[in-house]
């Protein structure tokens, strides 16, 4: 159906009682989420953090250094937040573990690899992100935590109904 | 039981390469089914891989890998014909263990 701005206008007015309950209606769903944000169920400690760093401190960790010894191949477009394939591949010496942290995500830390001596510091895997943000390569070694980052744009969330 | 995984490890120079295929829900716990209650959560906790009675890859995951999981990985130190034995542990205290040949 083709409409003129101008019927539309008019039969936007006559509907002002249903759009003003829709409106209503859905304030409160907005108001809930604004003051509880999406509650961590997970009992691990390093999956309780919302932030990098807080995920370094759960590991034992005090900071993690910017390092460009971090690959992080990920999908600068992600049409599906469910599905985002992510590469990481860490040249540092020593790498000991490498995790996935995306800090918009209601866990932090998606997951973590532990690599024994002989397993190469490379992991491809499949991640949920639940909207834009820098997705991160926490890698851990001898010396330390580091990390890269790359920003991935989410334009279907990962992790909603 | 949880459907068997698909494992293809294959030897290329002195590494070896192993994709897994998992198939589990990795429900989140937030989302929602039609009706509007919360579907629990019910996602894999942890994964290990070894060969040869050694680890060679351990993973603690949250909920944000993705459904039917995959993961890919490379290690050293085994020949053609040895057995590599991935086991997962999820949330509602199922597992499931799956082994396969490097070729």
């Amino acid at each position: 159906m083709k409409m003129s701005r101008r019927a539309f206008l008019q039969a936007s007015a006559s509907g002002t009682t249903v759009l003003f309950v829709a409106t209503t209606g859905l304030l409160p769903r907005i108001a809930a989420a604004a003051t509880s944000p999406l509650a961590p169920t997970d009992h691990r400690k390093e999956f309780q953090g919302h932030t990098l760093e807080s995920v370094v401190k759960a590991m034992g960790g005090d900071k993690a250094v910017k390092s460009s010894d971090i690959m992080l191949q990920a999908p600068s477009i992600a049409e599906n937040g469910a599905v985002v394939p992510v590469v990481i591949q860490s040249k540092l010496p020593g790498t000991r573990m490498i995790a996935i942290v995306s800090e918009k995500n209601p866990h932090a830390l998606s997951a973590a690899f532990h690599f024994p001596e002989g397993t190469e510091a490379y992991v491809m895997t499949r991640v949920k992100i639940a909207e834009t943000s820098n997705l991160r390569a926490l890698v851990q070694t001898d010396k330390g935590f580091f990390y890269t980052d790359k920003l991935v744009k989410v334009t279907l969330g990962g992790c909603g109904g | 039981m949880a459907d068997p995984m698909r494992i293809r490890a294959r030897l290329t120079g002195d590494t070896v390469e192993v994709k897994v295929l998992m198939a589990h829900p990795m429900e989140t716990g937030l989302r929602k089914d039609s009706s509007g209650k919360l579907i629990p959560a019910h996602y894999i906790e942890t994964v290990n891989a070894t060969c040869k009675g050694k680890d060679v890859l351990t993973a603690d995951w949250g909920p944000a890998v993705s459904k039917n999981p995959f993961l890919a990985f490379r290690f050293k130190g085994a020949a053609k014909g040895d057995k590599v034995t991935i086991t997962w542990k999820d949330t509602a205290g199922e597992s499931r263990t799956d082994d396969a040949v490097v070729s």
